[in-house]
């Protein structure tokens, strides 16, 4: 009886990572200009990444959530309303779903991005800029490699820690892993067998990521050295 | 906007900040202590101390909260034996799952990023304490641990603030903490906007605190790898 | 270098947030036309619940789906949490809610009901051996849980003053915590509990204690469907539909299928 609940998993599983790397792609994009704003020398556009940053790193993802679900949803409706009368924009919890997580992860990969430029030895930049290279140059043969064996640790942790935080979005109703695991526990009167299952799957999604990610990580750091203890 | 019901409920808030704060202060303590030892044996170079705690922050870490969350609180309590043994007196109480399961989890978490920190140190520090003949015990007490607390303080900043925003998953097991009391006012009044920004500001507060605290903790304590800008 | 590096990302952004709200508004537009989005629950049996093959199934989702025929649109069920249900309404996440909903005075304030489709009493479910006293003194400092936002929630808060009153999401996971022991009562609409845990296996040693709960302003006239105060076409003709269903034998042969009494409660 608790195997036939599977296929159920199984798409709810799916849902779960169409889910995060959707929200990773919306992520990376806020998180690259977020760290671009808060390193930038105008006041007002490091006050407003700034205010990004803070916003999202304090309140909690499931208050954010139901705010941006419930709140936001009806403050759309308001809008179109007054332009618009009669039609309706309907932001599906899936919409609501990415937009969320990836606001949220935006602003994390943001402070990632900003310690791993910030690692970089000020050196490097100046010495590529003495050879002529352009800005554009820098970045891409200098600054954007080094960033990124500094990234990618916390970026890996940062992925992990997105997609647990999918798991909240059933809590407003998205069908994911989390909720159907959640029905089926109801249902047969065994959550344990469902809840670890679920957790199975989010573990086999997180042993291919870091499996791959390792890898990356240790291609970028040929030439150095770890402490040992 | 009806600010009126949320104000007759402050009562309730305070006492769902006083939820919140407790959970986070008995989780923080209990997992950062244990974390302590157990990122000395993650650093290990002998693979019975290291294996097992790896095995286990991978495990904690790959799984959402809230799925370890579901597993202590619904999933244990299935079983009869559970519920007949000692351990119930403990098991029963929603907070004491709670607090269990976000102590379990805030370890595994904070046990990787010291160790992190402990193989990121310059071996040039090791080998100078070897070379003043400082045993492994003292080399760990006056030279590792304080230099990896240090190079932690940023990362560690960034778990707490994790862990404040994991106790609003408390409210899906029964707790009333900011946000359960948020989601009751939502449901008994019909009110998203008020109930969810008046927990958004006091977990915003609640942040501000703990991240002033934390850049007072960097300026005192980071101050020699300091990037000049 | 920073000006160029931040140029890109913003058109980006804006490219792709424009694109999924464009496709989120053509979905949304198109689903208007030729469908009634109907949001259900999914966790409350024999109303409704998620089978093996995960898909819903109950007696309120037949009914859902019954009206919809009567009013020849294509049924779109949206499952979302009770406790979240009248504000998802009113955000127009659904236009109509089939999920046990009583109508009380206190929901007519938001929102508009239809006639009813079912009226079943209130009773509270103990532990048998707890022999427990079913008034507010008699269940001081006891645990009673309720589904949060529920007309169970609005009476025991009121009424069992001296009580712990636990709120859930889903009153699944009440019968849960009743079994492990964690709660000593639950209110519940009495149909719900009998089907959907006494008559269960683990619902073995529960049973129902105290008087029926009836009162009007707490437990309403029945349960109907929910819909946005200004959508009055709508409401009329899921009247018809709901007269229609009554007429012709549908609802009928729908509540054999789950009870073996009648449970639209006649003029009560």
């Amino acid at each position: 009886m608790v195997s036939a609940y599977l296929p159920s998993l199984l798409a709810g599983a799916l849902t779960t990572l169409c889910l995060a790397l959707s929200s990773l792609a919306i992520a990376i994009v806020l998180g690259l200009a977020g760290a671009s704003g808060r390193l930038s020398r105008r006041p007002a556009v490091r006050a407003i990444a700034t205010a990004y940053t803070t916003i999202v790193r304090g309140v909690p993802d499931l208050v954010l959530m139901l705010l941006i679900f419930y709140g936001g949803q009806r403050l759309i409706n308001f809008a179109i309303e007054k332009l618009a009368p009669g039609h309706y924009v309907d932001v599906n919890p899936f919409a609501a779903g990415i937009a969320t997580i990836g606001f949220v992860y935006g602003a994390y990969l943001g402070e990632t991005f900003r310690g791993a430029f910030l690692a970089i030895p000020a050196g490097q930049a100046e010495a590529a800029l003495a050879c002529g290279m352009s800005t554009l140059q820098v970045l891409r043969r200098v600054t954007g490699p080094l960033m990124l064996r500094h990234a990618l640790p916390a970026l890996s942790n940062n992925w992990l820690v997105m997609l647990k935080s999918t798991a909240i979005v059933s809590v407003i109703g998205l069908p994911d892993l989390m909720q159907r695991a959640g029905l089926a526990a109801g249902a047969t009167r065994e959550p344990f067998v469902f809840y670890i299952a679920a957790g199975g799957v989010y573990l086999v999604i997180t042993v291919i990521s870091e499996t791959l990610l390792q890898a990356w990580q240790r291609r970028l750091r040929v030439g150095t050295r770890e402490v040992r203890l | 906007m009806n600010g009126q019901p949320i104000l007759d409920n402050a009562w309730l808030f305070a006492h769902g900040l006083a939820t919140t704060l407790g959970l986070l202060s008995a989780s923080l303590l209990a997992g950062g202590a244990l974390a302590v030892p157990m990122a000395v044996a993650r650093t290990s170079r002998h693979w019975w101390m290291a294996r097992p705690v790896w095995l286990f922050t991978y495990a904690i870490r790959g799984t959402p909260l809230l799925v370890q969350l579901y597993l202590l609180y619904y999933g244990v309590a299935q079983f009869e034996a559970v519920r007949n043994s000692v351990a119930w007196v403990a098991l029963r109480s929603a907070w004491f799952c709670a607090a269990l399961a976000m102590a379990i989890n805030t370890c595994a978490y904070t046990t990787e990023m010291l160790a992190g920190a402990i193989r990121s140190l310059p071996y040039g520090e090791l080998e100078a304490a070897d070379a003043l003949g400082m045993s492994a015990w003292q080399r760990l007490r006056r030279i590792v641990l304080p230099l990896a607390f240090r190079r932690s303080i940023p990362a560690y900043s960034n778990e707490t603030v994790m862990m404040l925003h994991g106790t609003s998953l408390a409210s899906v097991v029964t707790l009333v903490d900011v946000t359960g009391v948020a989601r009751d006012i939502n449901s008994r009044f019909y009110l998203p906007f008020e109930a969810f920004l008046t927990a958004a500001a006091l977990y915003l507060a609640l942040t501000f605190a703990l991240v002033a605290a934390f850049r007072q903790a960097e300026r005192r304590w980071l101050a020699p790898l300091r990037r000049g800008n | 270098m920073e000006r160029l590096t931040a140029m890109h990302p913003f058109v980006v952004r804006t490219l792709v947030i424009a694109l999924a709200l464009g496709a989120s508004i053509a979905q949304g537009a198109d689903e208007a036309a030729t469908a009634l989005r109907v949001g259900v629950e999914g966790a409350y049996p024999p109303f409704s619940e998620v089978g093996a093959d995960g898909q819903l199934r109950g007696f309120d989702i037949e009914i859902a789906r019954n009206i919809c025929a009567e009013m020849n649109v294509r049924c779109v069920l949206v499952q979302q949490d009770f406790d979240g249900m009248i504000p998802a309404l009113q955000a127009r996440k659904f236009d109509a809610i089939v999920a046990s909903m009583s109508i009380t005075p206190e929901r007519q304030r938001a929102v508009a009901f239809s006639d009813k489709y079912y009226k079943t009493p209130n009773r509270m479910i103990v532990r048998l051996s707890a022999h427990l006293d079913i008034t507010p003194g008699g269940l001081r400092n006891r645990r009673i849980g309720v589904q949060r936002g529920s007309i169970n929630d609005r009476f025991v808060t009121d009424t069992f003053k001296f009580s712990e009153v636990v709120r859930y999401a889903r009153q699944q996971d009440i019968y849960l915590d009743m079994i492990a022991g964690r709660l000593d009562a639950t209110v519940v609409d009495a149909v719900a509990a009998t089907t959907g845990f006494l008559s269960t296996p683990q619902g073995k040693g529960f049973g129902f204690a105290g008087p029926e709960y009836v009162e009007p302003s707490y437990f309403g006239a029945g349960v109907g469907v929910a819909m946005r105060k200004d959508d009055v076409a709508l409401r009329e003709r899921v009247n018809r539909a709901i007269a229609t269903m009554r007429a012709d034998g549908s609802y009928a042969a729908i509540q054999q299928r789950y009870f073996n009494f009648d449970i639209y409660g006649g003029k009560r």
